[in-house]
């Protein structure tokens, strides 16, 4: 290769024309894309391949750090006395609002015995810190540092201190990727917690906004509403806050009417997030019969056809 | 001249992944718009002074990597990262012989005709619609272009990289 500093390369010289390499490139790239869209190993592989790019995502979340730690040397003394007032009295408050927690659990317990309801046991979980946010601005993902090492799983949720936050999308070995739920392509079923009326909620591509689809402009929902995991798709357990309806309009032109409620939890602002470990859904025994077949109508008294 | 040629690999590379680092770099949600297309710009900048060295493949292993590492689809970035080089290795005659200025303008048209088949790709796969505001990085990265070529070239020089 001609590449000696002395030599005086002609101005014109024709390189490579990569025509085929160009061919090849494109070919490759589609049937990555088709294969990923289409199989459910490249899963698998990408995850493999992610732990190779880790330590550039490492180091590329290390500034922040820096900066976040360095903001935390020099912050001066009156702030941090002012923080930890208010860690102080929001621990009383939460230690407040635990005791009568214990005595109102021990009385669901108790309530749900007569009632022969199934029982609902605590949920375990892990903690997990932000280690990038996505940097593209057109969808709405995190990198958190907890990977399979770790127990994360494809469809794990995560919530913050305040809600529901999203659901992990993808696993590598030391971290994994969440999708949140402001994200476009991201819905899920909640409850209304004031009545139990079921909705589907889907994420509007702006973090402070989601989407209520299919509300009748009958239905009994208002603002300030505050809406719950319903634990339908059993992807989320049910009883989650998510977020707290901020409009409804009723446009008499609309079939439904449109109702945006806004995500409890900080989507924002969060670097600490919780990653449930719900307890493995009953699935249906393949011999299983879906309904009750034994079933079937009484006859009504005589006395009543007359 | 083995030792200029390991030398020139590994500066190569190094901005090469200088460039993925700050394109990947996290930052403020309202900045993310303004970010420029470094990877794009870099790769730019190599294929129009090296096109012997850097071509097609080190688009695509790049384009790779910012799909790894952005959760896109894998092959999305390696596509359009790739039909940069190529359009560059198309160009680079001419874009040699124009003034900074001109370079700049057809630079920002190829990031932004880039971006648009990105857009593209994206919409075949996912919900979402075409904002103009994706134009936004191939300016600003046209607009930083002048600089970017006067200070590698100055350090391509220092360093007798050719």
């Amino acid at each position: 290769m001609p590449s000696g500093g002395l030599l005086i390369k002609p101005l014109f010289s024709h390189g490579p024309v990569p025509g085929y390499r160009m061919l090849l490139c494109a070919i490759l790239a589609f049937a990555l894309m088709f294969a990923e869209h289409r199989f459910s190993r490249m899963e698998d592989l990408r995850a493999q391949m992610t732990t190779v790019v880790a330590p550039i995502q490492w180091a590329v979340s290390v500034p922040s750090d820096l900066l976040t730690w360095g903001s935390l040397a020099l912050s001066d003394q009156r702030a941090l006395v002012d923080e930890n007032r208010r860690l102080r009295e929001q621990l009383l408050t939460l230690s407040h609002r635990v005791q009568r927690m214990a005595s109102l659990t021990a009385e669901n317990v108790r309530l749900r015995e007569l009632l022969n309801a199934a029982g609902q046991a605590d949920m375990p979980y892990v903690t997990a810190e932000l280690l990038s946010l996505d940097s593209d601005p057109f969808t709405h993902q995190m990198v958190i540092d907890r990977g399979r090492r770790d127990g994360a799983y494809v469809g794990q949720p995560v919530m913050d201190a305040s809600g529901l936050v999203g659901q992990v999308t993808a696993v590598s070995a030391y971290s994994s990727r969440v999708l949140m739920l402001a994200d476009a392509n991201h819905a899920m079923p909640v409850q209304v917690n004031r009545n139990g009326l079921r909705f589907i909620v889907q994420g509007s591509g702006r973090y402070d906004t989601l989407n209520v689809m299919h509300v009748p402009d009958t239905a009994d929902i208002r603002e300030g509403d505050l809406l719950i995991t319903s634990g339908l798709a059993g992807r989320f357990p049910a009883g989650y806050p998510v977020a707290r309806v901020s409009e409804v309009v009723h446009d008499p032109g609309q079939p439904f009417a449109r109702v945006t409620a806004a995500p409890v939890a900080q989507l924002q602002r969060s670097r600490h997030f919780l990653l449930l470990f719900p307890p493995p859904t009953v699935e249906p025994e393949p011999g299983d019969r879906l309904w009750d077949e034994t079933f079937s109508l009484i006859e009504p008294p005589m006395e009543l056809m007359q | 001249m083995v030792a200029i040629g390991l030398r020139g690999t590994l500066l190569i590379w190094l901005s090469l992944l200088l460039a993925l680092c700050l394109q990947v770099m996290p930052l403020a949600d309202v900045w993310l718009m303004w970010r420029p297309d470094w990877l794009g710009l870099m790769l730019i900048y190599w294929c129009v002074v090296m096109p012997q060295r850097v071509g097609v493949l080190h688009g695509f292993v790049l384009g790779l990597l910012l799909d790894l590492i952005e959760g896109s689809p894998l092959g999305q970035n390696a596509l359009t990262l790739s039909l940069l080089a190529f359009l560059c290795a198309l160009l680079y005659q001419r874009l040699r012989a124009y003034s900074l200025l001109q370079q700049a303008i057809l630079i920002f048209m190829l990031l932004g005709l880039v971006q648009l088949i990105e857009q593209w790709l994206r919409t075949i796969v996912g919900p979402f619609s075409i904002h103009l505001a994706f134009l936004l990085p191939s300016l600003i990265g046209a607009l930083l272009w002048p600089w970017l070529f006067t200070m590698f070239q100055m350090l391509r020089r220092r360093l007798g990289i050719f």
